[in-house]
């Protein structure tokens, strides 16, 4: 670090505060006890009492964490066992399977969306929590099977072959080796899943029903409405629950680098 | 070098979610993106519907002057978001790289907060800052810098601001790791052959940092490119991209054929510059 | 004696490469069998395939009079100690070694017992709650051997057990294994590509080249009759010199070399050498003198000194030959002390008849 260029150092501090100042603004505004306008009027909680009063949030709150839950879990659930599944094939599939996986990550959410929507109008499926969930399970599922065949991947096959030594049988070595050493991983893909499917906003706006509106739906509805500080004291509770989700991540990944220092002698 | 005995994909229920996955992803992925193609050749109908006469005039209307300005102003967007993060985030990404252990920890931390807050509220964030009455302008007018508000919000430069804050993270972050795999010995030994700092960037650090900025562009540019939340809240109606104008044909205009050769050709677009960059970083990183 | 594992002419390849050729060996009933052989010589194939963690593409792999070729592991009275361990890092030590009696589910108190009193053998009494990673190198080595033998295994398959210590654990760790074995009487098959190491253990040594058993011997027949120069050098006979045999009579040969001069070997009075050969003297038989005759020694050659590395208690000269060979001759320090020689210093290299041996010719060398 003592040999970092100072225009390195200047223009960081510059980025972070760039990357952090629209957040402390938007936080502080929610604390303004101005109606209209940015001009501070005074400390207020207001804000945040009529955002606990407000049924429609409150019900789209739910519905938020409903959806990202049952999405996240079906993705784990159909997720891990495919990346297992895939790992052992051959070398030659492996950029095929690698392909298929990364394309719904890598296209633009827009398409995601309008090609869902055209699927579920034109087999007139209704629109609401199932097609929502069916939409978030598609971004959701390659996201878990491509963090865990990365964690798969850094397994050392010989602790299978080592279990297989002390008579374990391929259901012993999934329940006692590679599921319990997957964990981490696991627990990685579903934070990420879920909070993924919580912040998710385009494929959702698409496929979403008049029953199913997430809280993203309803921020954008209300930015559209007009700009009423209740949105200001969302954003900031939004914000503070990403920072908890990120310090939960972090303390999971900790402990997923330490499982993986004991393992990195191959 | 795994056997038969212990190759726990042989379970059943490893099978089975293969093969649930396999069909999910048929059903909600493939096959919606193969309607799109389909629609796309087809034609309007009468009030919005589809008709299934086969056309190729959705895609000659892709090449309409007017859809070609919104072609471009999203390629330049995209692009110079690109740029930008690039420019802005190799400094950050070298001082995360090279700063001890624990620092590392809470800067990395710190640039990925931003990173998992909501989208729509960080793009909202800059809608506060930037409007007429916003923040900027109210500094401006209290400095005395100005006697009236500029109007920031709604153009070309605001939707730039929005996409660079965006997806800055995501340059980031893969420059970071890049930056981590090159050995501060080589910059040792760059300077002891008589390197000095400038010429050791640009001789050293940048041309072992390409896998980052390959990886780093392709993840800033893709979604730049097909981006809707920034260009809708922060360009309004006059500066559409892509995005922003296949939502419009769909939801608004409700021209589902040519929405459907838009999406296509913003996909085609998207797969083919992937492929370029991911033969490019496979060159760059033999490893 | 009666067998404890028999291999009848096993083939296994791995793709194109024919990793284990036609392989014939019978392990005696509580030996200490070495394979020793380079990297890719087909040693650890082997150990994988008497674990059953392989099956053989032909020939019948035996185990105490069981025909076992295609058994799982899980049905063979056989345990591994991995190359790197491969203890489950997820584990505490009570838990790795409690693996195998966990799997055929014996009773918790019986698994309790089984445990306690293999830690106790391996000497690790008091660190069963802690992880792999808590552990030295010696530990974790010890906790693999404890896992795989409280299974009571009739064989136990050591991959590399001593390759990831360090040089002195590595003496402690050998002195270990021995004791280890008279404890539990059971047969060792141990695989190393490290002559000393497989010398100073084993009962009895089996070297491999490419798939192919060399020759199987105790240490002492193999060392000092290795039945072909690979198998002389891969035990650490690395001075070499190709000549053809002038003549032979009461058991000893004279060769002649193209540059050198001739020198004299002791051979088999029955089976006497003929044509091109290849001569072989050990670094510590070669003398080497600034006397171009010395009594007692039979050859002499002429030599210059190319290199001198001191390694604590020797010196080891590299000397080149008039032919361009470089020799080596290993020197006891207190000899290097009393005359030493500097490099570029030309010098003479003695031995005995009886020290060098005689081997029909390198095919590489022709």
């Amino acid at each position: 670090m003592k040999r970092t260029p100072t225009t390195f150092i200047v223009t960081s501090l510059l980025v972070m505060l760039f990357l952090y100042l629209p957040i402390v603004f938007l936080i502080g505004l929610s604390f303004n006890a101005s109606t209209m306008g940015v001009a501070w009027k005074g400390f207020t909680f207001q804000w945040y009492e009529k955002l606990a009063m407000d049924q429609a949030i409150l019900e789209a709150t739910v519905n938020s964490v409903v959806i990202a839950l049952v999405s996240t879990g079906l993705a784990l659930i159909l997720g891990v066992g495919t990346a297992i599944a895939l790992e052992t094939r051959q070398k030659t599939q492996q950029s095929w399977v690698n392909l298929i996986l990364v394309l719904p990550l890598v296209i633009p959410e827009i398409l995601l969306g309008v090609a869902l929507l055209m699927v579920f109008v034109l087999c007139q499926v209704h629109l609401g929590f199932g097609t929502v969930i069916i939409g978030h399970m598609v971004f959701n599922l390659p996201l878990t099977i491509v963090i865990v065949r990365a964690r798969l991947r850094k397994l050392d096959p010989a602790w299978a072959d080592a279990a297989c030594d002390l008579g374990a049988t391929s259901w012993d070595v999934l329940t006692h080796i590679t599921l319990p050493l997957l964990r981490p991983a696991i627990w990685g893909a579903a934070l990420l899943g879920f909070t993924v499917s919580l912040d998710d906003f385009v494929v959702t706006f698409f496929v979403a029903g008049p029953g199913s509106t997430t809280l993203p739906l309803k921020v954008f509805s209300m930015i559209k409405t007009g700009m009423t500080p209740e949105i200001n004291a969302l954003s900031a509770i939004m914000v503070v629950v990403s920072m908890l989700c990120v310090g939960l991540s972090w303390f999971l990944q900790q402990r997923s680098t330490q499982v993986s220092a004991e393992s990195s002698y191959q | 070098m795994l056997n038969q005995r212990s190759d726990v994909s042989s379970a059943f229920p490893v099978k089975l979610s293969l093969l649930s996955t396999s069909l999910f992803l048929g059903l909600f992925f493939f096959l919606p993106l193969i309607l799109v193609f389909g629609v796309s050749l087809a034609s309007r109908g009468m009030y919005g519907g589809i008709t299934w006469i086969p056309t190729w005039e959705n895609y000659q209307r892709v090449f309409d002057p007017l859809v070609g300005v919104i072609f471009f102003r999203s390629l330049l967007l995209a692009g110079l978001t690109t740029f930008i993060c690039a420019v802005l985030g190799f400094p950050l990404a070298y001082c995360l790289a090279r700063v001890s252990r624990p620092w590392q920890l809470i800067l990395l931390t710190l640039v990925m907060i931003p990173f998992w807050t909501n989208f729509l509220v960080r793009t909202y964030a800059w809608v506060l800052i930037l409007r007429a009455d916003g923040i900027l302008n109210s500094l401006l007018i209290g400095l005395g810098l100005l006697d009236e508000p500029l109007s920031l919000l709604f153009t070309d430069l605001s939707v730039l601001v929005g996409l660079v804050y965006g997806y800055l993270p995501f340059m980031v972050l893969p420059l970071v790791v890049a930056i981590e795999r090159i050995s501060p010995q080589l910059e040792d030994a760059a300077f002891d052959l008589y390197a000095s700092m400038g010429g050791m960037f640009r001789h050293v650090l940048l041309p072992l940092s390409a896998p980052g900025f390959l990886a780093g562009g392709v993840l800033v540019f893709i979604p730049s490119l097909g981006a809707f939340i920034t260009p809708y809240l922060l360009g309004g109606g006059q500066n559409m991209m892509l995005g922003t104008f296949i939502q419009h044909e769909f939801l608004v205009a409700r021209d589902w054929p040519f929405g459907s050769a838009l999406s296509f050709g913003l996909m085609g677009t998207v797969l083919l510059l992937w492929f370029l960059l991911g033969r490019a970083s496979v060159e760059k990183d033999p490893s | 004696m009666n067998e404890s594992v028999v291999l009848d002419k096993i083939v296994k390849t791995h793709g194109l490469v024919k990793a284990v050729d036609h392989v014939s060996l019978s392990i005696r009933s509580g030996e200490f069998f070495s394979l020793l052989g380079p990297s890719g010589s087909g040693k650890t194939t082997i150990l994988r395939l008497i674990a059953g963690l392989d099956h053989p593409d032909q020939g019948d792999i035996i185990i105490q009079q069981r025909v076992v070729t295609l058994d799982p592991p899980h049905k063979r009275p056989v345990n591994m100690v991995f190359q790197h361990y491969a203890l489950f890092p997820h584990l505490s030590v009570f838990e790795n070694v409690a693996f195998g009696l966990h799997m055929k589910k014996e009773r918790q108190t019986n698994i309790q017992n089984a445990v306690s009193h293999m830690l106790a053998l391996v000497r690790l009494q008091g660190k069963e709650k802690r992880l792999p990673s808590q552990l030295s190198g010696g530990e974790q080595q010890r906790v693999a051997l404890a896992r795989a033998l409280v299974n009571r295994p009739v064989v136990l398959l050591l991959d590399e057990p001593l390759a990831a210590l360090d040089q002195q654990l590595r003496q402690e760790m050998q002195g270990e294994l021995k004791r280890l074995q008279r404890e539990v009487e059971a047969t060792f098959i141990c695989v190393t590509h490290q002559q000393d190491e497989a010398l100073m253990l084993s009962d009895r040594i089996a070297v491999m080249q490419g798939g192919k058993v060399l020759q199987v011997g105790t240490p002492q027949e193999i060392y000092d009759h290795p039945v072909s120069s690979i198998v002389a050098q891969f035990i650490g006979l690395s001075n070499t010199l190709s000549g053809t045999i002038a003549s032979c009579e009461g058991g000893v040969c004279r060769v002649d070399h193209e540059v050198l001069s001739s020198v004299l070997v002791m051979c088999s009075p029955h089976d006497p050498p003929q044509g091109a050969v290849t001569v072989m003297v050990r670094p510590e038989r070669v003398h080497v003198s600034s006397d171009m005759s010395i009594n007692g020694y039979d050859n002499m050659l002429s030599a210059v000194v190319h290199h001198v590395a001191f390694s604590g208690n020797e010196v080891v000269y590299h000397v080149r030959l008039r032919d361009k060979a470089i020799w080596m001759a290993r020197v006891p320090i207190a000899e290097a002390q009393a005359s030493s020689f500097a490099i570029g210093q030309p010098v003479y290299v003695h031995w005995r008849a009886m020290e060098g041996l005689v081997l029909p010719a390198h095919p590489a060398s022709c």
